[in-house]
């Protein structure tokens, strides 16, 4: 019965949406091409729809009330001093407080199934990622393949993408429309995400946390791809003959914008926690500033030398 | 001396910046050659800059708030032509680092030093009339909290030509901000102008809490009080209790800054989360703090203008209460996205959408409150019909983003900016808008042109919907905030659209000037000489406009909730039962003005490490206030004779108006 | 909604002041002091939570244990606990209108604050020069703002205190004085209460 109104509501929500929309597949969020995105899509239109069904009637009795009580208006009744019903009262107290109660169910157990850090149910074994945001550029580790990935990500669909995600400086979000929930990277700390593709496609992925002025260029593409494209995605990357070391590692952590896609045939192991843990060693050697500001953006010329004032 | 600071420091190379710049400088030599030509210096600093009347330091915070407004606004028309132009490889026409300045600027200007100055002009020149007191608890305090704030709008000005100004968004996450990635001065002007500013409006917080609990009229009880000061009793409540917060955090991050602290960097243990979580502890409420008073003002408005009671007095108060408790209960939903866990997610999605039901429960009472009424319309009344329309769609989206899952894909995108700007213009816009033209002949005794209010307020009206409703879809698209330049093409027709319907706002800010102007020059035709023009009902409209310095010649007998409606009721309008008194008042002071420009000393050569001149500041601000603190002639009375003969005119002309009708 | 904003210590001095009858009088002046103090005790309250998140993250650097000197630290606290009982001493005096009383019991608080200010200093002094400064670690930067804090309110009070004696000497013990005198003391006690937190939370805990 819930579920029954529920989607009957997110129907009618949907259409009153997209009415003016011509079909959504410019529209990423209603457009998912996973099942997180679908499932958060739904939780979208269906809490809308709840809420319309309040916000409607108010909008609407706005303008009628604003109308029909118009001074001009003598044939409307006119009640100078009333100012108190304990029954309107009641219904305008309770009527909000059945849609938060729903809304409250639908909160509590939408963010326990989508919770970004939950393994997800599927048959097939998960595939993981490690993500590193970096000013400004994306860097996809492959821990299961020994390969990695500058601003372009591969991944099998139907499989269970299990990411581990840091940044290396700034705090980024890592967020790729298509396949739903997005999560916060940060320096020395690691957070996960767990995504699924269904289909096949190029899905645009990007940070959607500012992070200095190369933050509008950073974004890359998330290929999705059956099994077998991916088994030679990954086949092709072990070509590659530039491998992703400490040096290799160190020359990416310079601020760039625009950086082509670049494909590692080869992982120094442990890249990834090493990388965690740079601000985690006991006697953290001080990083350099680097000051982000390139010298075609900033206008303080004396910007360049402040960062090393102290 | 001048620690960092070198001629290289103005951006002499920059047009865009340098125009602004010499327009600023043409505009400011004319306005000041214009107060020397009529000889209005005198005029504006003894009856201006160091009064201490509460009404005329709400008129100055309403003056700057408007100022910055054009500033605010200038930034916002430069954001949307950038994203209407720099689309599929266009790089548009300003450089990451000044668009990057220009929306942190944008939302600092205008939450602190629009938004802000609006809602303390409007409790300052409201308040103590409609608790009957004669001035605030601290009128010192009050001059030299608004002057605190003008330094701290200065301070940022200034960094528009001297330096940078930060480039990190309004509220200036770390480990982007710290000294390592942000190594110019634009994050130390952001962390002075908001110290300093914030620093007067705890001062205003602390001031008018005190003035609602210990200054009404003795016989007005707490739920005799109208529902505006009701507001402003739980915003300042808000204020006090959060600006601290906001004052530390920001310590701490110019701890990191100048003192190589290790508070959010993060390199040897610091923690940028608990930036994150201070920031938005103090960031959540702050939103309350700008619109409950503004849902105060929709009260008076609604009240007045369907010629009835407030429905439900009392479920607007607890509902006003209710509001500013879990305003601290809900700052986690900035964030879900960083890991918090399921419970942790969930609860404080749950508390955010139980906020929503107090705001509900209002909007059905202002509702209700047209229910058999007698609407008129003047600008004011169309203000609050376009905000409770227009809010109920921001509030409706506000709860949606407190769906964890659904804010897991809305976070961070344009549809998270089109909602707080559909409540922010919506709600506190609208409001201190309607707030203006409904008090104004109260403060300077004519009423506002309503043919041009009302083009003004179609004008925002329109505009923001057509600016905004674009940004919704964006965020359905995936479009985030902060955007430079973009090469989705798909985005592009809505940006266009956006930017016009900014473009129609501009003419809103336009026309409202305009209705400012025509409304001088029509002064005399727009007198008010009852006091109560609009037939309203609380006590601030039974004494003369504009008000009187000493606000009531009697301290008000309050016999009512409504009480100039049932003085009305009651034919005890312009009955003078009792002889008049010596009003006791305080004296102007240059006190704050002065203690204002040390601070702003202060925080200029912090942020540009002039240690020595920074010494001279804070010396200055203390020896100032020690000074003063020897001055005891501090305070005056205003003899009865004086007081019956102001009084007398004003019941003259009243009286001449009735026999004339 | 207002009975729990008047502390029955904090009471009013409202007779005197009857000449400035309905401006600032006495009780309007000490809740809104009463209000800053509460505003300036969420200042120590977000010190206090970010040096709760903090307080492990040594960074290599120093713990608590290695460089809190806990006897060194109790005769800091006893110095500020005493300056608060001879401030009430103060107190007293005033409230029984015998200005010399006041003015040396103020000067033995002056004293005694100097005292605690000047040992801080000295433990920073020496933290700083062993290179465990505020640079060193989180730890270290959450402690010394949260001590130093503390340490330049008491160094605001004592400046005020100084003030006071001087108008107390000039003005006598008027209405205005006694207000100011009122609000001083109210925050010197406020500093006391901090301090007992900051002992516990800081030093204790650290050592212990």
């Amino acid at each position: 019965m819930f579920a029954k109104v529920s989607s009957s509501l997110s129907r009618a929500a949907f259409a009153l949406l997209l009415l003016p929309l011509a079909g959504c597949q410019q529209y990423d969020l209603l457009d998912p091409k996973g099942p997180i995105g679908v499932e958060e899509k739904g939780l979208i239109l269906q809490s809308l729809g709840y809420m319309l069904l309040v916000v409607i009637p108010v909008i609407l009795l706005t303008l009628w009330f604003a109308w029909r009580y118009r001074a001009s208006n003598t044939n409307a009744t006119y009640a100078p001093k009333w100012a108190h019903s304990t029954k309107i009262e009641a219904i305008v107290w309770i009527i909000p407080c059945i849609i938060v109660g729903i809304l409250g169910v639908l909160i509590w157990r939408t963010s326990h199934t989508l919770d970004p850090y939950r393994p997800l149910d599927s048959q097939v074994k998960p595939v993981r990622v490690d993500v590193v945001s970096l000013n400004w550029k994306w860097l996809f580790i492959y821990p299961d393949y020994g390969v990695a990935s500058v601003n372009q990500l591969a991944i099998p669909t139907g499989t269970p993408i299990n990411f581990r995600l840091t940044s290396e400086s700034i705090m980024n979000s890592f967020f790729i429309p298509r396949l739903g929930t997005q999560v916060y990277t940060m320096a020395g700390m690691q957070t996960k995400l767990h995504l699924i593709a269904d289909e096949p496609g190029t899905y645009r992925g990007m940070s959607a946390s500012f992070s200095g002025p190369g933050f509008a260029d950073m974004h890359f593409n998330t290929l999705a791809m059956d099994g077998q494209a991916f088994k030679q995605w990954i086949a092709k990357a072990h070509q590659s003959t530039v491998s992703l070391d400490p040096q290799t590692y160190a020359a990416l952590t310079k601020p760039s914008r625009k950086d082509p896609v670049t494909i590692y045939g080869n992982v120094t192991p442990h890249l990834f926690k090493n990388i965690v843990d740079t601000f985690m060693a006991p006697m953290a050697p001080k990083k350099p500033s680097t000051a982000l500001n390139h010298a075609e953006d900033t206008h303080v010329a004396s910007a360049q030398n402040v960062g090393d004032n102290r | 001396m001048f620690g960092k600071l070198t001629l290289d420091a103005v951006p002499w190379h920059e047009p865009i910046i340098m125009g602004t710049g010499v327009v600023v400088v043409l505009g400011g030599i004319l306005v000041l050659s214009l107060i020397t030509y009529f000889k209005k210096w005198g005029y504006l600093w003894s009856e201006w800059f160091t009064s201490v009347d509460h009404k005329k330091i709400g008129v100055m915070y309403f003056a700057f708030g408007f100022v910055m407004l054009l500033r605010g606004f200038a930034d916002a028309i430069m954001m949307r032509t950038q994203q209407a132009i720099a689309a599929n490889g266009h790089a548009g026409f300003l450089p990451p680092h000044h668009y990057d300045q220009i929306f942190t600027a944008h939302g600092v200007i205008m939450i602190f030093f629009v938004a802000m100055p609006f809602i303390l002009g409007l409790m300052n020149a409201v308040v103590p009339l409609q608790i009957g007191a004669r001035d605030v608890a601290f009128p010192f305090l009050n001059s030299l909290g608004f002057w605190l704030s003008v330094a701290g709008g200065i301070l940022i000005m200034c960094s528009m030509w001297i330096g940078d100004f930060a480039a990190a968004g309004w509220v200036g996450y770390p480990p982007l901000t710290e000294l390592g990635y942000s190594p110019t001065v634009g994050m130390d002007y952001y962390i002075w102008a908001l110290q300093i500013s914030g620093l007067g409006t705890t001062l205003a917080g602390v001031n008018f809490v005190a003035t609602i609990m210990k200054m009404r009229a003795p016989s007005m009880k707490l739920m005799d009080m109208p529902v505006f000061t009701w507001t402003a009793l739980v915003t300042n409540i808000l204020i006090v209790a959060i600006f601290p917060i906001l004052t530390a955090t920001l310590a701490m991050l110019a701890a990191d800054r100048y003192l190589g602290m290790h508070f959010f960097t993060n390199e040897l243990g610091g923690n940028a989360m608990m930036y994150i979580n201070l920031i938005w502890v103090w960031g959540h409420p702050e939103v309350y703090v700008l619109i409950l008073p503004c849902f105060g003002v929709f009260s008076e408005v609604i009240a007045t203008f369907s010629g009835k009671p407030l429905f439900g007095y009392k479920s607007m108060v607890y509902a006003t209460c209710a509001i500013g408790l879990m305003a601290f209960l809900v700052w986690l939903h900035h964030f879900f996205t960083m890991g918090s866990g399921a419970n942790v997610n969930a609860f404080f999605g749950i508390m955010t959408s139980i906020i929503s039901i107090p705001t509900g429960v209002k909007l059905f009472n202002w509702l209700f409150t047209m229910y058999r009424g007698r609407v008129r319309y003047h600008t004011p009344t169309l203000w609050t019909i376009g905000f409770m329309v227009t809010f109920a769609v921001g509030g409706m989206s506000g709860v949606l983003l407190a769906v964890p899952g659904a804010d897991f894909v809305l976070h961070n995108s344009l549809f998270l900016v089109a909602h707080f700007h559909n409540v922010i213009i919506g709600g506190v816009v609208f409001g201190c808008l309607a707030g203006m033209n409904f008090w104004f002949p109260k403060v300077f005794g004519f009423k506002l042109n309503e043919f041009w209010g009302k083009i003004s307020f179609w004008c925002w009206f329109v505009g923001y919907w057509l600016a905004f409703t674009p940004l919704y879809i964006l965020g359905l698209m995936g479009m985030t905030r902060r955007m430079n330049h973009y090469d989705v093409a798909a985005w592009h027709p809505y940006l266009i659209v956006a930017l016009i319907g900014a473009a129609i706002i501009g003419m809103g800010i336009f026309t409202n000037i305009i209705q400012l102007a025509i409304s001088v020059r029509d002064r005399e035709k727009n007198r008010d000489v009852t006091g109560d023009p609009w037939n309203a009902r609380s006590l601030e409209w039974g004494t003369s406009s504009p008000a009187p310095f000493y606000n009531f010649a009697h301290i008000p007998n309050i016999t009512s909730l409504e009480q100039h409606w049932d003085d009305k009721e009651n034919g005890r309008v312009g009955q003078v039962t009792e002889p008049y008194t010596d009003i006791h008042m305080p004296k102007n002071t240059s006190v704050g003005v002065i203690m204002s420009a040390f601070g702003f000393i202060l925080s200029f050569a912090l942020v540009w490490h002039m240690w020595a001149v920074a010494l001279i500041g804070l010396v200055g601000i203390i020896g100032t206030f020690i000074a003063r603190t020897y001055n005891r002639d501090v305070d005056y009375y205003v003899p009865a004779a004086e007081v019956e003969r102001i009084e007398k005119e004003h019941l003259a002309a009243l009286q001449l108006k009735v026999s004339n009708a | 909604m207002n009975a729990p904003l008047y502390p029955s210590a904090f009471e009013p001095v409202e007779e005197i002041d009857l000449e400035h009858d309905s401006h600032d009088d006495g009780s309007t002046t000490t809740l809104g002091f009463w209000l800053y103090l509460m505003s300036d005790c969420l200042i120590f309250a977000s010190l206090f939570a970010t040096f709760g998140v903090l307080e492990h993250n040594y960074a290599g650097g120093p713990t608590g244990r290695e460089i809190f000197d806990l006897p060194y630290v109790a005769v800091e606290t006893l110095l500020l606990l005493v300056s608060s009982f001879t401030f009430g001493v103060a107190a007293y005096g005033m409230h029984h209108n015998r200005k010399n009383m006041v003015l040396g019991w103020l000067a033995v608080t002056f004293v005694l604050g100097l005292g605690f200010v000047g040992m801080e200093v000295r433990e920073f002094a020496h933290l700083i020069a062993d290179g465990t400064g505020p640079d060193r670690s989180a730890f270290l930067s959450s402690y010394f703002t949260l001590v130093g804090t503390h340490g330049l309110h008491v160094s605001a009070g004592l400046l005020w205190l100084a003030v006071m004696m001087h108008q107390t000497w000039h003005f006598g013990l008027d209405g205005t004085v006694r207000r100011r005198l009122t609000c001083l003391s109210m925050f010197w006690h406020f500093l006391d209460l901090v301090w007992v937190c900051v002992f516990t939370f800081v030093y204790l805990r650290g050592v212990l």
